[in-house]
């Protein structure tokens, strides 16, 4: 575990207070059973285990936490959530800490994982529904990996997996009143 | 006649379109009519909550609030888009001044595996079988969010749930006893962090086959691909052998209940389910 800076918290502690708060959590009950990390199958490629987590946003370790990998690989499974022993919704907190380090000037711990999800977001927006070969396309089109799963991909669409064209779907406009609403709130 | 809302989910259009198939062909076995909801739209899935919650809870409550025009329950197949809907109910009648589209929170709102596996359908599924699926040994595989957080799921035996394996057991499988039943298989990383789910993969699979599983039955189309897809790759790396056929728990009772379609259906896997199926003389 990299050292802990106590002086940081004593100058209060605004961070713990902000995650706490939007993610309706009592963080500070973390008594450090360390169950959470012993049930987290993605544990061993985190850079922070779970219940370091929970520390370091006890002592308001804010950049260290918002530019963490474990923040975007965390898979949202809920084995810490549903094994806290504290009722702490552990996953629910990564969420909140995602949201936070979106809006934030640190640059994320994991490079395509935000791009994914940004890309995946911007396919609802247009088509309405996730259609796999365009969601496919963008997202290498961004991380410039055009090979990989290449040869899986053709083996999937000759089995019929992959659709050429996305289904037509109406409500295009109250989804874009849905991201209008979203994009204001970002920029606010 | 029994009558239900269907919201397929964008798998089930694309890469679980034999899950799609398999069940409308059960529910048409069963006399259950699905309706289709009309416009729907994706329930935002995993990047909508890892990005902005109020994104999630409304991209998810436009398609509750489409379901909530009629009186009919909702059937849901794909376990993520089960789960969103579940946390904008939860939303809704915890803070219902935080959701603006008009969802009340009045629709019952049923994952496909849950309500395929309650008292009454078993029941049919007995009355009906014209296969028994003697000496399929399956593994219930049934991932994350179908039993977890509890509190949304309101499925009891979070740590060793069981109704899937009662499932099987009324189509005259045999499911094995295993220990990685609601270990998560780490789809929504599939293409950015390949590596991991990878490894999930690797965990899962041997442990089913450990347990001399025949197969792996799952009800999410996320997991189905996940674990379907990567066996011939997974092998070169690993040097293990895996070929372990991953079912939809609605393909196989399909296949006791002698749906003439079947065989579609399971062309559509990457790791052939027909050779294990016609060894047991099933298929």
């Amino acid at each position: 575990m990299t050292e802990l800076n106590v002086r940081e918290n004593q100058k209060g502690n605004s961070f713990l207070s902000e995650v706490a708060q939007a993610s309706g959590e009592t963080i500070s009950a973390c008594f450090q059973c360390q169950k959470c990390s012993a049930g987290c199958p993605i544990a061993y490629a985190m850079d922070i285990l779970p219940n370091q987590m929970l520390r370091h946003i006890q002592y308001g370790h804010r950049k260290r936490v918002l530019s963490s990998k474990t923040i975007w690989i965390c898979a949202s499974c809920y084995s810490c959530s549903v094994r806290c022993p504290n009722n702490i919704d552990i996953a629910k907190i990564m969420d909140t800490l995602r949201a936070l380090a979106i809006h934030s000037e640190f640059k994320p711990g994991e490079k395509d994982i935000p791009i994914f999800h940004s890309v995946f977001l911007d396919t609802i927006k247009s088509k309405g529904r996730i259609h796999e070969l365009s969601l496919i396309l963008q997202f290498k089109s961004k991380t410039r990996d055009f090979f990989k799963d290449a040869a899986l991909g053709w083996k999937m669409y000759r089995k019929g997996k992959i659709k050429l064209f996305p289904s037509k779907f109406g409500g295009g406009k109250e989804i874009k009143e849905i991201f209008n609403a979203f994009e204001k709130g970002a920029r606010t | 006649m029994k009558e239900i809302s269907y919201y397929p989910g964008c798998s089930l259009h694309g890469t679980a379109r034999e899950y799609d198939d398999s069940i409308r062909g059960v529910s048409k076995l069963l006399d259950i009519q699905l309706y289709e909801l009309e416009d729907w739209t994706c329930c935002g899935a995993s990047s909508a909550h890892c990005t902005d919650e109020k994104l999630a809870i409304d991209l998810a409550a436009r398609n509750l609030a489409l379901a909530e025009k009629n009186d009919r329950d909702l059937l849901v197949p794909c376990v993520a888009c089960y789960s969103r809907f579940k946390a904008a109910e939860k939303e809704v009648k915890e803070h219902p001044e935080k959701v603006h589209l008009s969802y009340h929170g009045n629709v019952p709102i049923r994952y496909a595996l849950d309500f395929f596996c309650d008292e009454g359908t078993l029941e049919e599924v007995k009355k009906r079988r014209a296969k028994p699926l003697s000496g399929l040994k399956v593994a219930c595989y049934y991932g994350c969010l179908t039993v977890r957080p509890p509190k949304m799921t309101g499925v009891r035996e979070y740590e060793n749930p069981q109704h899937m394996d009662r499932l099987m057991k009324t189509l005259g499988a045999d499911p094995v006893p295993w220990c990685y039943k609601t270990d998560c298989c780490g789809a929504s990383l599939v293409m950015t962090r390949t590596d991991i789910v990878k490894k999930l993969n690797d965990r899962l699979l041997s442990m089913a086959m450990e347990a001399e599983a025949d197969c792996l039955v799952t009800g999410c189309p996320m997991c189905q691909a996940n674990l379907d897809t990567r066996q011939e790759e997974l092998e070169k790396e690993t040097g293990k052998k895996y070929n372990l056929p991953i079912l939809y728990f609605t393909e196989l009772m399909g296949l006791a209940l002698g749906h003439k379609d079947v065989k579609k259906w399971l062309h559509r896997h990457i790791t052939d389910p027909v050779k294990v199926l016609n060894g047991k003389g099933l298929i």
